[in-house]
């Protein structure tokens, strides 16, 4: 058993620990299990194959938006090199269209090509009423109802999360890409410490 | 300015069309089963999205809603709570925290002045005062979850608390009476869907030195502890008043809470937040002596206030992780007990009113049976006495993190009179209250006050002889103008258009600078901002002078719509980092907060309010 595999191994004791029913609780709440689109035209499930036992990191895009997607997008790409062979191996970021009818698996390849984007990260596209659901339970809406149906005011948060642990946070899209690590990286259990300075 | 004003235009028109929507709500009055029957919720309690309306069941079981309205924002179906019956429990008072004998009977090694971080410690830091001001008494408490009661008619709770109960213990501590508290963090692996299992405690209105402060960065992990130093000096000791600090500076209702960043409300929600009293010679905890106020223990009551959520399949706490406008709860606990009664005697009374939070504004009046007023009188905002008592026939507002200490005078009542305290503030939703006062038949009623017939005697202070307490501090002309403006844009918070980041220092605060700092609401939202380690005095609200409720020593100032407010600030004594965030701590977990150092350097303002926009 070499080091990673064995602490692979302790992540799933510890995981036993922890308390399924509350887990099922929160999956029944925010996380509906609907079928998705990658950009590289994979099926996959939301819960069962994206958010199930990972550490996650998802946000909300669409391809030609001209408002904040652009920095955020940037951002996060920066997030993911510093963030390096993590990303894919045990933290997953997953970036949601809101334009579904128009963000089709290849619009969204093209999208994640022109930025740069590695292995690891996915973007997700589905049935409108998938995402919009989707959209509304992992709280990227707002009560107001007005700015809620502006799309080109869309949530700039980013989510960040353990599924196991549940733990759930936010963190602005606009933050600093060493900020955005920061936050994410308090996700893994191992690396409970308060940033320097 | 063109960008502005379009901005204006078009954020005028989503408030009306909010302030719209909310009328015809209030207009509607929609009962429970009217909303079944429009399909506008399940019988499980859940509001199903429609047509931009926004509203949630009224409340069951006693206190009544009627024109009172929650907010719901269709993410995640945030339920209704299951009906429970009022005034079944007595309030509990938090229990009096307990020192060691001495530091060596502290668990583990002796308290010292650098981290002991070989030993186990968080912090990070070195103790600014350890020698200065060294500790006289030594307290020890742990961060565990316990079973918890917050209602007979619901299931027990795994809460996470100190030392076990919720609120936490309350420290009574003197002035010029250093306390160490080492805080250990033994939470369990579990969360049970919400909250993190790092900290960060934060003695909120704590003339601090920031290691010790509860800095929302300086959070510590499971196993690891944390020495705190609260020095509890008064402001000015190192400066302005040596050797002892400015007696006008005297803080008496303090409060302790997690403040681990990004995750203060869930872990606030989840119980952790107590009380810190503090006294001296004038306010002695006697009413024989001093200021002659109602005597601590038995008259001089803390009461903390928080609206919260239960699962109405399981009865279990809910928080709801996916939303970022600020959670209204539909039950109201007073000292963790969903509305609990309280037995009085006929006599006057100190309550010491904390809105624990998250999101929910108050406006608190003592009403009668018959929905008729009781007058009171307040005595000290944000647990800073007044110059003197003010009677007040309105209700007293109180924000998130708020205090209001207050006298109630039972004394002309019949025993067996029953009081209540009624919130009569409509609020809707996260963004803030509408202002609309509801009569007293449709508020809130949080606790019944239960008048008992025991012989009791009264040495208290009469509020109406229009006692003097504490002159407020003279200003001095400022050596700094900062102006800050706190909006959002794409549901993100922001203060100045920036967020929060821990390592991001947004500008340098002279040591022993006096300041004056701008502070602005955005439109649509209001927010009760709360600025760590020194307290201001609200100058100017709108260009008015403050009522005279808020004409003393703040910590919180509450921003509504547009409001503008200018705050005078001297800050002194101790360096290190200190944030400004707002205290619906929803919004303060969404990036609305910033860090500011106060060094020996300083730096001007880079939030120039002159080309701030």
């Amino acid at each position: 058993m070499n080091r990673r595999s064995l602490l692979a191994a302790l992540a799933v004791t510890r995981s036993s620990r922890v308390d399924d029913q509350s887990r099922a609780v929160t999956r029944a709440r925010y996380f509906p299990n609907v079928e998705l689109t990658t950009h590289e035209g994979k099926k996959v499930r939301f819960y069962d194959d994206l958010i199930k036992d990972k550490i996650v990191v998802i946000n909300l895009m669409y391809a030609d938006c001209e408002g904040i997607c652009p920095t955020i997008t940037a951002n996060l790409v920066k997030a993911q090199k510093l963030l390096g062979a993590r990303i894919g191996r045990d933290i997953f970021m997953y970036s949601l269209t809101l334009s579904p009818e128009k963000d089709t698996p290849a619009a969204l390849n093209h999208y994640a090509k022109m930025h740069g984007v590695k292995p690891g990260w996915q973007f997700l596209t589905g049935k409108p009423e998938d995402i919009e659901m989707l959209r509304r339970s992992l709280g990227f809406s707002t009560g107001n109802q007005k700015l809620d149906k502006d799309k080109t005011n869309h949530i700039g948060m980013v989510k960040y999360g353990n599924e196991r642990r549940e733990w759930w946070g936010m963190v602005p899209g606009k933050a600093k890409p060493t900020w955005i690590v920061e936050s994410i990286l308090w996700m893994d259990e191992t690396n409970v410490k308060p940033p320097a300075g | 300015m063109a960008n502005i004003s379009k901005r204006n235009r078009r954020r005028e028109k989503e408030i009306m069309d909010a302030s719209k929507n909310r009328r015809e709500i209030i207009a509607a009055q929609f009962s429970r089963r009217d909303l079944m029957k429009m399909g506008l919720l399940t019988t499980a309690g859940f509001l199903i999205p429609k047509n931009g309306l926004s509203a949630r069941a009224p409340q069951f079981g006693g206190g009544g809603f009627g024109g009172n309205c929650f907010g719901f924002y269709g993410q995640g179906g945030t339920p209704v709570s299951p009906p429970t019956t009022p005034y079944l429990e007595a309030m509990p008072i938090p229990p009096i925290a307990q020192p060691v004998l001495n530091a060596d009977a502290l668990t583990g090694p002796l308290p010292q002045a650098a981290p002991n971080t070989a030993a186990g410690e968080g912090r990070t830091r070195t103790h600014q005062a350890f020698t200065t001001l060294p500790p006289q008494k030594y307290y020890e408490v742990h961060q565990i979850e316990a079973n918890i009661s917050m209602h007979p008619q619901l299931p027990v709770q795994k809460l996470w608390t100190f030392n076990g109960t919720v609120p936490g213990q309350t420290y009574v501590s003197q002035y010029g009476q250093p306390n160490l508290v080492r805080n250990f963090n033994d939470l369990p692996a579990n969360n049970g869907g919400f909250g993190i299992q790092s900290v960060s405690t934060h003695l909120h209105n704590g003339h601090t030195p920031s290691e010790s402060d509860g800095f929302p960065c300086d959070f510590f992990g499971v196993t690891k502890w944390y020495d705190q130093h609260y020095p509890n000096v008064l402001a000015g000791f190192a400066s302005t008043h040596p050797p002892t600090g400015d007696i006008n500076e005297s803080m008496s209702t303090l409060w302790y809470h997690d403040h681990r960043v990004d995750f203060t409300a869930q872990n606030v929600y989840k119980g952790l937040a107590g009380f810190y009293l503090l006294f001296n010679q004038f306010d002695t905890g006697n009413e024989t002596t001093g200021f002659r106020l109602p005597t601590f223990p038995d008259f001089d009551i803390p009461m903390m206030f928080n609206d919260k959520i239960f699962d109405p399949t399981t009865g279990l706490l809910v928080f709801d992780l996916a939303n970022r406008d600020g959670i209204l709860g539909d039950k109201f606990l007073v000292n963790g007990k969903i509305q609990p009664f309280f037995n009085v005697k006929r006599r006057r009374y100190r309550f010491r009113w904390l809105n624990g939070g998250p999101s929910r504004f108050y406006q608190f009046y003592i009403t009668k049976q018959d929905n008729t007023n009781h007058n009171f009188w307040v005595i000290a905002n944000d647990g800073n006495l007044l110059p003197n008592p003010v009677l007040t026939s309105n209700g007293v507002r109180i924000a998130v993190a708020e205090r209001m200490d207050v006298i109630v005078d039972f004394s002309s009542f019949a025993a067996g009179t029953k009081l209540y305290i009624n919130n009569r503030l409509e609020q809707c939703d996260g963004a803030g209250p509408t202002d609309n006062i509801v009569s007293a038949s449709q508020g809130n009623k949080v606790l019944e006050f239960r008048v008992t017939s025991d012989a009791v005697s009264d040495g208290s202070v009469n509020p109406a002889t229009n006692p003097s307490f504490y002159a407020v501090p003279a200003r001095e002309p400022e050596d700094e103008t900062r102006c800050f403006k706190f909006d959002r844009e794409n549901g993100q918070w922001v203060i100045n258009d920036e967020v929060f980041a821990c390592d991001d220092v947004r500008f340098k605060v002279k040591r022993n600078d006096a300041e004056i700092w701008n502070l602005e609401g955005g439109f649509n939202w209001q927010h009760p901002i709360h600025i760590h380690f020194e307290e201001h005095q609200i100058v100017k609200r709108n260009g008015n002078t403050p009522t005279l409720i808020e004409r003393g020593r703040k910590d919180v100032v509450r921003l509504g719509e547009n409001d503008d407010v200018e705050l005078f600030f001297r800050f002194r004594d101790f360096v290190g980092r200190y944030p400004m965030h707002c205290h619906n701590t929803i919004h303060e977990d969404h990036a609305m907060m910033l860090r500011f150092d106060i060094d020996d350097v300083g730096n001007s303002n880079e939030s120039d309010c002159g080309r701030r926009f």
